[in-house]
């Protein structure tokens, strides 16, 4: 299958690993993977601090960019969450009909990378091996926008060698929340302060997520406390043989 | 009392909402304050985790509680369309049976209204049953500069009075209080108290009731709230738990019953619905022990005199925006509160309105104007657990990036763009331009100068600080995706 890899701004700039890893996962699945280089940021900052008029602009990009692709796949639930279910909303609230049908078509085809290969690829065991205590924080926009439920959990259980720990309130939100980890700095730094410590309390020697924001929240927290578990990107871990 | 505009005898303009809506600072300032607050958060810790628990238990024995949901959903927004017709039907079936409806299009006309009422029954106090919407209003304080004193008679809310305090919570106000500093106002505040009261539930409870006992019996004037009220009888309900209720329903000649507007459903059958859905999202129980029902009056059995308050107050403002009404579909149940995060750690008084949490985040700055109650869209990170809890399905994370798009396009006519804006901007110009996304990477590469030493960056200035006070951030990489994809496409690296 043809897979249009739309990486995600934070990944293209700040964690470039996981893109790499999505690729080769994906190649080693007998896929071919496209990287549309016209693909910026699909404006979920400015959607969710406020800046609609201007977030238009950028799923008028993404539209561009991305409706030729049959299957769009990104290594991110919060971003697959803001274009498939704010998208439309954000162009029907501006008036913008044509636009909101683009982004509600676009939208369908836009999978997170757990959806994709459990949902589409029907594949559960990707042949990775990864011998390490792993403990997963289930993100908030994978859980309760995208529906993922248990679909990253059955990957990593695939694993070879890899150890999984349950993490205590599991499905309690980290504090990241975009603009929320500066505007309410401290409130976010508290919801931080109790994930980390049931990330802590699992022992783990990796932490990881379908998020790379969600992760540099918490890898954030971690480096400051100066401990050894590491955050890692779930497409890292099973692209890992 | 300011004048409003008017057309043909009509407000030109949806009144706003006046009353204890608003908070004296900004949400981010707040709730500083109470994170450093210890003991608050092991209190509210403590609480919500116990009412999540319950409320789980007996929602997961529900085989179709999502389609009660749905349903509720449903009949909230088909309500919300005919709103204007189902109050006037329900203002017909109450004055048939023998009540009297005002009209108050705010707080102030809400409590004067009250207020001559219980002056025409000649009484100088009255008890309250717990009610939102008369905390909403500031009723007590009303009264008390009128000459008339309330008391409140459900536990908690007795707590909170006794303190001199604000209610932290839909449904439990006192949640911030923890048994031994109730003890505490008990001793100070409660006239004819035993010395020798320790801070044992029962203890406390029988000394609440001791004190209450007297004033039910003696009170000529009751002032409730409604949970809902039957348009097509004319039925008024409220739900409780401890009883105090149904005492100040029946026992005082005068009953005063102030309402949101939004309170009506149209026919019993829809009430069969809420009725499920309410006590288990709330209380965590399947039933709640007091549902009181009554209809205009009865002569011989309970008041006689019975008087219903429709209250706007920012209603209909908000029932004028599309998106924003659903906040208007809310039983008040809390059960949002309970599953936030922020909630969790901050309280209730961090928001500043009688109703705090999620819903407070967009119900608030809804009645009361956005650009009142500005912080408030933005006190969530959008996890969306308020959203899964909510028995009628109301989208509030949608909700909260629609009222902070609001306050922005708000903002934007002021003359002088705020820092933020103009950032926003410029990385929206950058964002839509593939060539200046690209030419972005080369400030990337300027941030590798930091955090060189550690490979990590710990201090950077404002409005990054907010960051760093408590987190790092990685060095970023030396080459970004899409620079390898390039060269890998080129076979230049692996």
């Amino acid at each position: 299958m043809r897979v249009a890899l739309f990486v995600t701004c934070l990944a293209d700039a700040m964690f470039p690993q996981v893109g790499k890893a999505t690729v080769t996962l994906l190649e080693r699945l007998g896929h071919e993977v496209v990287f549309p280089d016209a693909q910026t940021c699909c404006g979920q900052m400015h959607i969710n601090t406020g800046y609609q008029k201007a977030a238009i602009k950028l799923i008028e990009h993404q539209m561009r960019t991305f409706e030729q692709y049959d299957a769009i796949v990104a290594p991110s639930g919060s971003c697959v969450g803001s274009v498939r279910h704010q998208h439309a909303a954000v162009a029907a609230r501006a008036g913008k009909a044509q636009l909101a049908a683009r982004a509600h078509d676009v939208g369908a085809r836009t999978y997170e990378l757990s959806e994709f290969l459990v949902d589409v690829l029907g594949v559960t065991d990707v042949g990775a091996s990864y011998p390490h205590r792993v403990t997963y924080h289930p993100t908030c926009h994978s859980l309760r926008m995208l529906r993922v439920g248990e679909k990253p959990l059955r990957l990593l259980r695939e694993v070879r060698g890899l150890d999984l720990v349950e993490l205590p309130e599991a499905h309690q939100c980290c504090g990241f929340g975009g603009t929320f980890a500066l505007k309410n700095a401290d409130t976010s730094a508290a919801m931080l302060t109790d994930k980390l410590r049931n990330v802590l309390a699992t022992d783990a020697d990796v932490v990881s997520a379908g998020d790379s924001s969600c992760l540099m929240h918490i890898g954030g927290g971690l480096s400051r406390l100066r401990v050894e578990t590491r955050p890692v990107h779930l497409a890292e871990i099973l692209a890992s043989a | 009392m300011t004048r409003t505009a008017t057309f043909l005898g009509m407000p030109t303009v949806a009144p706003r909402g006046v009353g204890a809506l608003r908070g004296d600072e900004s949400f981010p300032a707040a709730a500083r304050k109470a994170l450093g607050n210890e003991q608050l958060r092991r209190n509210l810790g403590h609480a919500t985790r116990t009412i999540r628990a319950k409320r789980a238990a007996v929602v997961g024995e529900v085989p179709d509680w999502e389609e009660l949901r749905l349903a509720g959903e449903a009949l909230k927004a088909a309500t919300m369309a005919r709103l204007d017709t189902l109050l006037v039907q329900l203002e017909e079936q109450v004055t048939a049976r023998g009540g009297t409806v005002h009209w108050a299009r705010d707080a102030n006309e809400a409590n004067r209204i009250v207020l001559d009422l219980v002056r025409a029954a000649g009484a100088d106090e009255v008890v309250k049953v717990k009610s939102m919407a008369t905390q909403e209003i500031g009723l007590n304080e009303a009264l008390e500069a009128g000459g008339v004193a309330a008391w409140e008679t459900d536990l908690a809310e007795l707590i909170v009075q006794l303190g001199h305090d604000k209610p932290s919570h839909i449904l439990v106000p006192a949640i911030h209080r923890n048994r031994s500093e109730i003890r505490d106002i008990f001793l100070r505040e409660m006239p004819g108290v035993s010395p020798e009261l320790t801070d044992e539930p029962r203890e406390l409870a029988m000394a609440a009731r001791a004190h209450l006992r007297r004033k039910f019996l003696s009170a000529r004037v009751a002032v409730s709230g409604a949970n809902f009220a039957v348009a097509a009888t004319g039925t008024l309900a409220v739900v409780e738990s401890e009883g105090n209720g149904r005492m100040c329903l029946t026992l005082p000649q005068t009953l005063i019953t102030v309402m949101g507007i939004e309170k009506v459903v149209p026919d019993w059958t829809d009430l069969e619905v809420f009725l499920q859905l309410l006590p288990r999202s709330s209380t965590g129980e399947r039933m709640n022990p007091y549902t009181s029902l009554w209809t205009g009056v009865t002569p011989g059995d309970g008041p006689q005199d019975f008087h219903l308050i429709l209250l706007d107050n920012g209603r209909t403002a908000v029932l004028g925006d599309a998106i924003g009404r659903s906040a208007l579909h809310c039983i008040r149940c809390s059960a949002c509160l309970n599953v936030c995060p922020v909630y969790e750690r901050t309280g209730g008084h961090a928001y500043g309105s009688v109703y705090p949490g999620p819903i407070g985040a967009i119900l608030s700055p809804q009645l009361t104007g956005v650009e009142d109650n500005a912080s408030l869209p933005y006190a969530s990170s959008l996890c969306g657990a308020c959203f899964d809890a909510c028995p009628v399905r109301i989208d509030i994370p949608s909700l909260l990036v629609h009222l902070r798009a609001r306050h922005v396009e708000e903002r934007a006519k002021r003359p002088a763009p705020s820092p933020e804006a103009v950032a926003m901007a410029a990385a929206a110009w950058v964002m839509a331009s593939p060539a200046r996304f690209r030419g972005g990477e080369g400030l990337l590469r300027l941030g590798r100068l930091l955090g060189r030493r550690r490979d990590r960056i710990s201090a950077l200035p404002y409005p990054l600080s907010a960051w760093t006070a408590s987190r790092d951030l990685p060095r970023p990489p030396a080459q970004s995706f899409r620079t390898w994809w390039k060269t890998r496409a080129s076979g230049g690296a692996s």
